[in-house]
Formats: C-alpha cells, structure tokens, sequence
C-alpha cells in the first residue's frame, strides 16, 4: 500500500534527479561561471555552512506564515457563514471577494510598510491577503453544496438555520476547507517572503535582498530551496491534519469506537 | 373518537417559479387514523412527493387543509417522521450518530441519545454495525439504516417517499418485511409513496391511486389481506385480482 504510493511518485523522482545531475553537470563543464549559477551541491554546501543564520531568518518567516494562516483561518471562515447565512451579503459580497483579487498584492507590500511600520503585523497581514482567498472561496462553495434533499429532511425535523448550518452544512464543507488551505499553505511562504522583501529585520526575504546586494548569489539559491522546502512541508502538514480530522472522507478507517 | 393521524382535504399545489405556472396537485383528499399504514402510489413524475413535501412541513399548500392530530393551524415540521427516497445519511456520521440526528435537533442529551439509538440498533438488528460509517454498507443497509433514523426521531407517523425503489428484488423483499415488524412494534401510523403495486397491496391497509399531473385521487381501495401480512398472500386471487387492476389503472394514466 504505502510502496505503491510511493511508486506513484517515481517518474517525478526520475525526472527531478535527472534535471539536477544535467545542471550539476552543466556547471562543472565551466558553461556558466558559478558566480552567476552555483551547482546544485554548491548550494547544499552553503546551505549546511550558513545554517546557524539561515535558520534563524527560517523560523521568522515561518512565524509570520503561520500566523498569516490563523488569521486567513478564521476571517475566511467567517465570512463564507456569512455568505451562507444571508442571501443579500453573498450577492453583495461575492463579486467584491473575486474583484479585490486583481489587485496585485506585490503592490500593497510597500505601502503596508508606510502604514504599519517594519514589524511582525505586515508581513502576517500580507501572508493572510494570500491565504484568505483560497480559504474563504473554497469554504463558501463547500457551504452551499450541501444537498437540497438533505435541507429539507432537517427542515421536516424542524432543525433551525444554525442546526442546519452546525450539523449538516459545516461539517459536509470540511472537504473543501481543507482543499482551500492545502492551496493557501503553498501561497503563504511566498506572501511573508514578498511582504519581508520590502523591509524587515530578520526573515528569509530579507536574507535574499540582502545576498543580491553582496552578490552571494549561492546563499540566494540557499534561502529558495529553504522557501520551497517550507512550503512542501506546511502543504503536507495540512494533508496529514485533513487526514486525521476527516476519516469518512478518506476511506481508510473502516470503523472507529 | 380521536382525530385522525392525517386529514388531507382539497390540497393543491401550483409552482410559480417558470413563465408559466405549474399546476401540480389538484384538490387531494386523503386522511390517515392512528396505525394505519396507507399507501400513495401513482404514475412517475405525477406530484407525490410535492405532497410528502407538504405533509412534512417543508413546502405550503396553495390551497386546503392539513391536519396532524386534528391541528390544522400549528407547525407541521417536526410532527412526523420524514424520509426521502436517497437515504440520505451523513458521510461524517456513524451509523449510530447517524440514527441520532433527529435527536441532536431536538437537543436530548447526547449519552441519553447514545443510549436509544443503540438500543434500536440492537432491536433491529444492526447493533454490529454502529460504529461504522455509511460508505462502508450496503444499499439495503443504508436504507434500513436512514429507516431507523426516521423512526427514532418519530414514531407515531412515518412519511416514506419510495424508500425501497433503487434496491434490488430480493432485498426489497426483505426490507418490506422489516418494515411491517417496525410498523407493529411501535404502532406509527404510516403513508407510503410507491409505484410498485404489488408493494402497495403487500404493505397497505389501504391505497389511493393518483392520476397523472396534475394530481387527483382516482380511486381508493381498501386491502383487507389478512395480517401479519407474507408474500405468498400475494398470489391469493383477490390480490391478484387487486393487482391487476391498479395496474391497468395506472397504465391508462401513465400513457395519456
């Protein structure tokens, strides 16, 4: 069972390490000067030497990310109940939601900055723009698809809007909320990492602007293996809380006491 | 004398949600007395489940009256045991926490309701199965289960809307049988919607046929079967001739 899962990721693998050895290859040949590109086991090697700083600059950037998330958590879910209790505001709402979208975010970083300063509140504010989207969308979608017929049959029990909401629609929505954050948990580090760009004091944006203007562009490469790695990760952390919170949904538990 | 469990008198229906209004029941006189098992059946598509509908409480009659226990004003949501023809049971749910939910929307405590909810399930015979989740059962399974559901959370007057119409022959039987046990055991007066005749005749005490939309009562039968009722009965020749009757009843409609 679990070695073919782990089958089902071969070609991936396959592919993944034959891109690497070409570009390790590439690079040793002297095709590219490594000032500009380092190999990729140049990068694992400053990766391992700097890991004292990087991993300082790694745990803000977490922080702010899983922060972020929390808030996108529970705004997102308010407002897609708000949507599904009232009829007016997801007419009202829904359109504004899907508009505010277009506005590039990258934008807004600077002037979060004019406005709340340099600290922690920014760059959570921006990971949470990232997430709440994805998050509240899905969740508002998962609300309504509940089954008419099922409505129906907790309104001939005489069930109120919030029974009907508590105990059929919240709970039949948790699938999607958790499709939503899966997609949120890959935006967020990229939101703290935009939202350190623009000015921070510690965090793995900052460590990148920092490594451009030294022209380190090994530690660079470094911190975007770091990203990308913490991204995978919260991804997968989501994955395994949907897991265990969602048996039904899953079809591994065939029966619980 | 009490008043009957179910006093229907001249309901209609019209949907106004397209250009053109849609009638679908025309004036439906039926009534039901406490522990009667009374059956509706009528060509596809000709309105019954709008009147199921209506008897629930979930949907308004555009004209007539309906009548719980002679309470032709109060609420009718909540009064009877209501269940559609999917059985509808929370993926989320076990099959216990399932049969609960009527329960959890009148607020019993849960380790009470716990409590009844296993002791049906032991009664009837599915006490194996309380712990498990819905996807992992049958469709006869399932429908006994969302069959349990309903009774649990009313007994006294059950509203089946063709509970049995996507299972196979055999099961069917077997839950047809499993039905009237429950009906005896606890007395419920019962309407039954069908399009299976030889259905109506095994179960009802008493059948209306309803015409082709929009819905009017073409004929009413009484089934004086003895009970307890069996299959065999069914190749008695007054249920034979019964059968075929309503069955050409229902031919002549569902062609016109």
């Amino acid at each position: 069972m679990k070695l073919r899962w782990l089958a089902g990721y071969g070609p991936a693998f396959v592919l993944g390490v034959t891109l690497l050895v070409f570009w390790e290859l590439y690079v040793r040949a002297g095709q590219i000067s490594s000032q500009v590109l380092p190999s990729p086991t140049a990068i694992i090697q400053a990766l391992i030497e700097h890991w004292d700083v990087i991993s300082i600059h790694t745990m803000q950037t977490l922080l702010e990310t899983v922060l972020g998330m929390a808030v996108a958590i529970v705004f997102g879910l308010i407002l897609a109940i708000t949507l599904e209790i009232s009829r007016w505001s997801r007419r009202a709402v829904y359109p504004l939601l899907v508009i505010s979208q277009t506005i590039p975010i990258i934008a807004l970083a600077p002037l979060l900055l004019i406005w709340f300063g340099i600290d922690l509140g920014p760059k959570v504010f921006v990971v949470a723009l990232y997430c709440f989207f994805p998050i509240a969308v899905a969740s508002a979608d998962g609300l309504a698809d509940a089954e008419p017929e099922l409505i129906n049959l907790l309104k001939s029990m005489h069930a109120s809007r919030w029974q009907i909401l508590w105990l059929v629609r919240l709970p039949g929505a948790m699938p999607s909320f958790f499709s939503g954050l899966r997609i949120a948990a890959t935006y967020g580090v990229t939101g703290a990492i935009f939202g350190e760009y623009v000015g921070a004091y510690q965090g793995l944006g900052i460590y990148m602007q920092l490594s451009v203007n030294s022209h380190a562009i090994v530690l660079v490469f470094a911190a975007i293996l770091v990203t990308a790695v913490l991204s995978l990760l919260l991804f997968g952390l989501v994955s395994l809380i949907e897991r265990i919170a969602l048996p039904w949904y899953h079809g591994t538990v065939i029966h619980r006491r | 004398m009490e008043p009957a469990k179910l006093l229907v008198q001249g309901v209609s229906k019209v949907f106004r949600d397209g250009r053109k209004p849609l009638d679908t029941l025309a004036a439906i006189d039926l009534f039901v007395n406490a522990g009667e098992f009374v059956t509706v059946i009528g060509p596809s598509g000709c309105g019954k489940s709008t009147l199921f509908n209506i008897v629930a409480g979930v949907d308004q009659p555009t004209s007539g009256i309906v009548a719980i226990d002679g309470d032709a004003q109060g609420e009718r949501a909540g009064k009877s045991g209501y269940m559609p023809q999917q059985p509808l049971l929370l993926p989320w749910r076990t099959v216990e926490e399932n049969i609960m939910l009527g329960l959890d929307v009148r607020r019993l405590p849960r380790k009470k309701a716990e409590r009844e909810a296993y002791e049906l399930l032991k009664r009837f015979g599915l006490a194996d199965f309380a712990h498990h989740y819905p996807a992992t059962l049958s469709g006869g399974m399932r429908q006994r289960v969302a069959l349990l559901r309903t009774v649990l959370f009313n007994s006294s007057f059950l509203l089946l809307d063709e509970p049995f119409g996507a299972l196979d022959a055999l099961t069917r039987l077997s839950l047809q049988m499993w039905l009237l046990d429950l009906w005896q055991t606890f007395h419920s007066s019962v309407l039954f919607i069908t399009h299976d005749v030889r259905e109506a005749i095994l179960l009802s005490d008493r059948i209306y046929v309803l015409s082709a939309r929009p819905a009017r009562v073409l004929r009413v039968v009484e089934v004086d079967l003895p009970r307890p009722r069996r299959s065999e009965q069914l190749a008695l020749e007054q249920a034979v001739r019964l059968e075929q009757e309503l069955t050409t009843l229902l031919l002549k409609e569902q062609q016109s």
